[in-house]
Parts: structure tokens; sequence; C-alpha cells
């Protein structure tokens, strides 16, 4: 029975893949893109239901990663003209080593102080990448030059490969983190989620586990962001500020925390909610805002997380 | 918001009201067939159809009062170009979208233009942020991205070959231009008191060198964060033998600015030499300005028509519904921002200009009105140049025009000085016929 529910979950997240991967052939090119933009968006989101949904951690400084990513690949590429694939590379390992920092330090306290701990991390990065403007250009900006974002034979600001590219890593981030939410580790993780002192009184270091996932979820938040520069051109303080730490939280609580697959639906829920409604209002956030709120009264655990509790409770 | 604004009655009777009610009846099936395969999004324009401009507004977000002036002028020049039989016969269509002052949607709005609702060219954006977010798409798609921004950002060749600001000069040729004025008639010892952010960068470093140029000096910088409200701690930094202060704060806490300048200084105050940018929609005769009184501005298009405005000036003044003060015909409370929203005006009409130029019949030709637009050269004061006569580089995709310093007094600015085209040139940084179309 476990390996037919295993198999079964396994089968619908290689089916999403398959229908994503279908898609890129029938989207017309307007939804084209933004689909690419939000596979993008919601491996940032994945990484970051690692932490919230599965470890229990509510950061509020999730942009700092996702701003690493993003800086640690266009700065390469700008200053020292480092080929697009190495500066991928850059750009996730200095989201991994600005985690691990940052998850030394505010893994040490918990709650809210946590939540205030890694917005103030967040907000530091950004200040910083204000303060070097002479090489960051601040809130302006620079922009990655078309000829530059090439790996190998692929030219990165091509839309089928943009949209390839960005679903190659949804794809790698989701398969990692179904492998580890369905892991003994994944399952350790949880179980700091629900009673981090039992899970400790069993044998194991909750420090060790949380700072695994913030690690994880940073190095998710990095790729992200690398792959966002890399693939629409762009790199600017804008992915530093709060907004960049609050959307992740609200795309997971919007799809469900806890599932594998929440992320996916609420980056794209919240996308184009905010792109029809800003089609007929300037308050388009105010209707965003309303419907959050009476989506959370119906949908208290998110959408996939009430279809988790009400129709399919195999749903990982 | 979308707003699709036709500058001509509308041929059928289909009303707004109508219309809404009927996407709001069809809302889901319409967007679910968005995505069929098959959706066309338009079909190919036809000579009969109007030419469609993507009008990248800031409707919200921090450049919202620009945003609402800029397009008050798109809509006033679109409706003059079709009041004159329109582009090459065919109507100009105004589809505007908010970009909310943000340069990830930014980036989305262009990519909206080109691939949703057809449009020919993307136009209109002014914050140097959203510009630089926006560009690359523009580029990869190949859509004609026409910015009245006055950001360095082109000039310096950080873009790309579809982006061009043929409406308004940048900012390193207006203080290049001034400051040999401010040198001769202000003093030589500089301080500079700027935003500390890319724009306020722009200033410090391209005044500092052109300062330098006149035998002068910065002799210190205070840059404020964006934040910030209040400006005392920020005085004292100021040295004594300073003999301009240099400003150019943006924002709402402007006010609080000058008003602490005041109090800090009362009547022994260096010179003063802002830009206009910091009272941008502002009333000049705000409580708490009085201090600005005898100071110096930096404006691209006078607010203030003064006394011998020309017909040009006159006809642009009522075609955009501002009076003589800078302030809404409706409302003279409601102050233009009136030194850049000009180059909204101007760029409609080099657009003009260029399709007409290139025998633009569709998206098919829009290299052919990159061309047509980098081969114009001189552009002389007339109806389609109010704020007055420009050159434009093709190389750096860039206009220059003249710049104006006025002086505050009896609660109105008045030109003190009018710069030539020529003060305000510097050597090209870029060739971008040189890239691919």
């Amino acid at each position: 029975m476990n390996g037919m529910v295993l198999d079964r979950a396994l089968a619908l997240h290689l089916g999403v893949v398959a229908l994503l991967f279908v898609l890129q052939f029938i989207l017309p090119a307007y939804h084209h893109g933004i689909v690419a933009r939000v596979l993008v968006l919601a491996s940032f989101a994945l990484g970051y239901n690692i932490l919230f949904g599965y470890t229990g951690l509510l950061s509020l400084g999730h942009a700092l990663f996702f701003g690493a990513g993003i800086y640690g690949t266009g700065l390469v590429m700008r200053e020292f003209g480092w080929p697009a694939s190495a500066a991928l590379f850059s750009g996730i390992l200095s989201a991994v080593t600005v985690s691990l920092i940052v998850g030394f330090l505010a893994l040490r306290t918990v709650g809210v102080a946590f939540m205030i701990v890694t917005l103030m991390f967040a907000q530091a990065g950004y200040l910083t990448s204000l303060y070097f403007n002479e090489f960051t250009r601040g809130d302006e900006g620079f922009v990655l030059q078309q000829a530059t974002r090439v790996i190998g034979p692929f030219d990165l600001s091509e839309p089928t490969t943009r949209y390839f590219a960005a679903l190659l890593l949804f794809a790698i981030g989701l398969l990692i983190k179904l492998a580890l939410v369905r892991s003994s580790t994944g399952r350790v993780l949880v179980s700091i989620r629900e009673n981090e002192e039992r899970s400790r009184m069993l044998g194991y270091n909750p420090f060790r586990y949380k700072l695994l996932a913030l690690v994880v979820s940073g190095a998710f938040a990095g790729a992200a962001g690398a792959m966002y520069g890399l693939l629409f051109g762009y790199v600017g303080a804008t992915f530093v500020t709060i907004q960049y730490s609050i959307f992740p939280l609200l795309w997971v609580l919007l799809g469900g925390a806890g599932t594998v697959l929440g992320p996916l639906v609420g980056t794209l829920f919240m996308f184009y909610l905010v792109d029809l409604t800003s089609g007929f209002t300037t308050a388009s956030l105010l209707v965003v805002g309303v419907s959050l709120v009476v989506l959370i009264l119906w949908f208290p655990k998110g959408l996939l997380g009430t279809v988790r509790q009400r129709v399919l409770p195999w749903l990982p | 918001m979308v707003e699709k604004k036709r500058t001509t009655a509308p041929v059928t009777g289909v009303g707004r009201r109508k219309v809404i009610t009927g996407l709001a009846a069809v809302g889901g099936a319409a967007v679910g067939s968005r995505l069929l395969p098959g959706y066309v999004p338009y079909i190919q324009a036809q000579s009969s159809e109007p030419i469609r401009v993507g009008f990248q507004v800031h409707r919200t977000g921090i450049g919202a009062a620009y945003g609402r002036w800029y397009d008050r002028t798109t809509i006033a020049a679109a409706q003059a170009i079709n009041d004159a039989g329109g582009i090459n016969g065919r109507p100009l269509e105004i589809v505007a979208e908010d970009d909310g002052t943000d340069p990830k949607r930014g980036a989305e709005v262009v990519e909206k233009f080109a691939t949703q609702h057809g449009c020919d060219i993307a136009f209109g954006t002014l914050f140097s942020h959203v510009v630089i977010g926006s560009a690359p798409r523009a580029g990869e798609l190949k859509i004609p991205y026409f910015v009245v921004s006055e950001g360095h950002h082109v000039a310096s060749g950080g873009l790309n070959r579809y982006t061009l600001q043929p409406g308004i000069t940048d900012v390193k040729s207006q203080v290049i231009a001034m400051a040999p004025w401010v040198a001769s008639n202000l003093g030589k010892k500089v301080t500079m008191i700027f935003p500390d952010f890319a724009f306020g960068y722009d200033h410090r470093d391209n005044f500092a060198e052109a300062i330098k140029a006149q035998g002068g000096e910065v002799i210190e910088t205070v840059a404020v964060p964006p934040t910030e409200s209040a400006f005392f701690k920020y005085f004292p930094k100021i040295p004594k033998e300073t003999e301009v202060l240099y400003h150019v704060m943006v924002g709402p806490a402007v006010l609080t600015f000058v008003k602490e300048m005041g109090e800090f200084y009362g009547a022994n105050r260096p010179e003063l030499f802002g830009f206009i940018d910091s009272l941008e929609a502002v009333d000049l005769n705000s409580p708490g300005l009085e201090f600005l009184d005898g100071s110096y501005f930096w404006e691209g298009h006078p607010r203030y028509a003064g006394d011998n405005p020309s017909a040009f000036e006159l006809n642009y003044r009522e075609k955009v519904g501002v009076d003589l003060n800078g302030a809404s015909r409706n409302d003279p409370k409601d102050v233009a921002t009136y030194s850049h929203m000009f180059g909204c005006w101007e760029t409609l009409h080099i657009v003009k200009a260029g399709m007409e130029a290139a025998g633009y019949q569709g998206p098919a030709d829009r290299a052919k009105l990159v061309e047509a637009v980098e081969a114009m050269t001189d552009m002389p004061e007339s109806e389609a140049h109010p704020q007055g006569a420009k050159v434009f580089n093709g190389k750096t995709h860039q206009a220059f025009g003249h710049q104006n310093i006025t002086k505050v007094g009896d609660g109105k600015l008045s030109v003190v000085h009018r710069t030539s085209i020529e003060d305000g040139l510097y050597p090209d940084e870029v060739d971008y016929t040189t890239q691919a179309l």
C-alpha cells in the first residue's frame, strides 16, 4: 500500500512536469513568457516551503537569499566577464554561503525572534546593495546583456530555451524536494515542526536539521534568483526589498504550506490574480488582498493543503 | 490598469460599461480561451487599423504623481496627432497599463504590449529602474521602446538598440550644461545633498566632474537615505565655506527638508541651486517653502510661462490643460510635473515622424522605425517640440535640448538663463547602430 502511495505521488509530480512541458508548445506568447517567469518564482517558493511548511520556521528574510543568487550571478558577469554557466553556480554558491552564515546566527532564536532576525539580515542585505552602488547600481540596477546570457549552444533569452531552462530548474527543485520530504531527513524536519523538544529527546539534533533546511531553502532561493537574472536580463535592488521576503510566504500559504506542489499553485494563482485585476483597476492589490482573505477563510490550509485534507490524503 | 484610449470617436456604439459588463459575464470563459491553443491575440493590423501605442504608466507606486501628468500629456498628444490626421492616415490608440513603478512588473507590461495587446511600440516610462528592468525584454521582443526618463542609462550604452530616448535630455547633459553658469554666478565651492540612490549618484558623479572643469569643486557630498523624514542631522555636515548648496531631493519629505533647512540657516544661507524634481507637482506657495525665495532651480521646461511665451508653448499648455502658472486649468492646486511631461508630447510626435519616414505599416516594420528615428538629427522648435529645439544623436539614442535656470521670487519661478544645446553635449559612450536589429 505504501509503495502504491509513493508511486501515485511520484506519478502526479512527474505528470505535472510533463504537463508543463507540453504547455510550452501550446501556450500563447504572453502566457508562455509568464509561465516561464512563474516557474522560476515557484522554485523560490518551493525552497521557502521546505523551511516554512515542513520545518515550521517562518523566515522574513528570504529576499536576501534570492538577492544573493541574482547578485552573485549578475556581478561576476558584469565585473569579471564570467560566462553564464559559471555565474549560475556562483549565484547558488553565494546564496548557500549567505544562508549558512545567517543560519548559524539566526537559528539561535525561535518564533517571532527568528522572524525579526531574518528580517533584519534581509534589510542589511538590501542596504548593502544600495551602499555598494558603484558595483550594484543600487536601486536602479543593471542589465545583463543578451549576448552574455548564453550557456553552451543555448541562448537563454530565446523564448523556448528560457521556458525549458525555467522548467528544468523547477523540475529539479520539485524532485529534490519530493525526495527530501519523503526521506527520513524530511520526516525529522516535520517532527521538529510538530514538536522540537520531542525530536531532540529522540536523539536528533534540531539545530543541525534546521540549519540544513535553511541552507537547502537558501540554495533554492539563490538558484531561482540566479536563473531570474539570466533569463530576464535584469539585476536590481528591488529583488532584495522586503516584498521579496513576503511573496514566497504568500505563495506558500496560498498554495498550501507543507505540500510539494502548493508553491506552484500559489505562485500561479497569485500572479494571474494580480495580472487580471490590474487590467480593471489600479486598486488591484486591494482586490488581491480581499481575495486572499476569502481564500484563507475557505481554504485555511491553502488550496492544495485543503485538497489534501478533504480529498487526497496521500498528497505529499 | 489597462485602458485602451481611442482618441477619436469610437466607430461602434459599444461603451465602456457594456464592455466591462460583458467581460464580467464571460470573464472565466475569456480567460480560459486565451489559454487554449489556437488563440490569436490580435489580427494583423490593416491600413485602417489604429497604431497601438503601449503606454507604460506609473499609476501606482512612487511614480504616481508623475504618472498622472504623463498620462494626461500622452492623451493630449495622441488627440493632437489624431486631429491632424493621425500617422500615415491611421489614428493613434493609447493602450495604457500600470507598471506600479516596479521594474519586474514593468518588464511584464512590456511583454504584454508586445505579445498580448499587439502594440506597435512601447512608450512613456519615467523611473530609471523601471526602464532598466524593462529594456531587456523590449530588446528581445524587438519592440521599439521610447522612454521619457531623463536617466543617463540610454546614452551610457547599458541598454539596447530598441530602446530610445528622443524626447527629453538626460541628467548628464543637464548637469554639464548648467555647471558653467553655477560656477560663474553662484560660486565654486559646492556641497551636494542628494538622495542616497542611483538618481542621486548620477547628479553627484556628473556634477562633480562638470564643476571641476569650470575650476570649481564639490567640497562635500551628503547622501540622504530615501526613507528619511527628518533632516536636521544632515545640515551640520555642510562645510561653512560652502558657497553653493546643490540639492536634489525627491519624495514627499521635500517640504520638511526645505523647512528644516530654512530653520537651520536662517538668513545666512549659501546660494541654493536645486533640481525642480524636488518640487514637481508641488505648489511653490506651499507653507514652508518661503525659504526658497531667491534660490535657483533647474527646469527642463519652465513651469511659469513668463512674459513672452511662444505660440507653440501656448498651444501646448492649452492642449494638455495647464494654465500659465503650470497648474491644471481645472484645479489651480493640481500642479503639473511640467518640467518633465513635455517629453511624452515630443516623443509621440517623434514616433509619428519616424513612422511616416519609415512608411510604417505594422509590427514587421519596427526595425525600419528604429532606423528612421536613428536617422533624425535636428528637431526645430515647433508644435511638436514646444520645449524648444533638440538635436538627436542616433548613435546614442539620446536627445539634447535647452535647459533653463530659474529664480524663485514673488511665489513664481522666472527664467534667468537658458543654455544652448551645445552646452550639454558630451562625447558618445556607445554606438547602438552597430547592434543588430
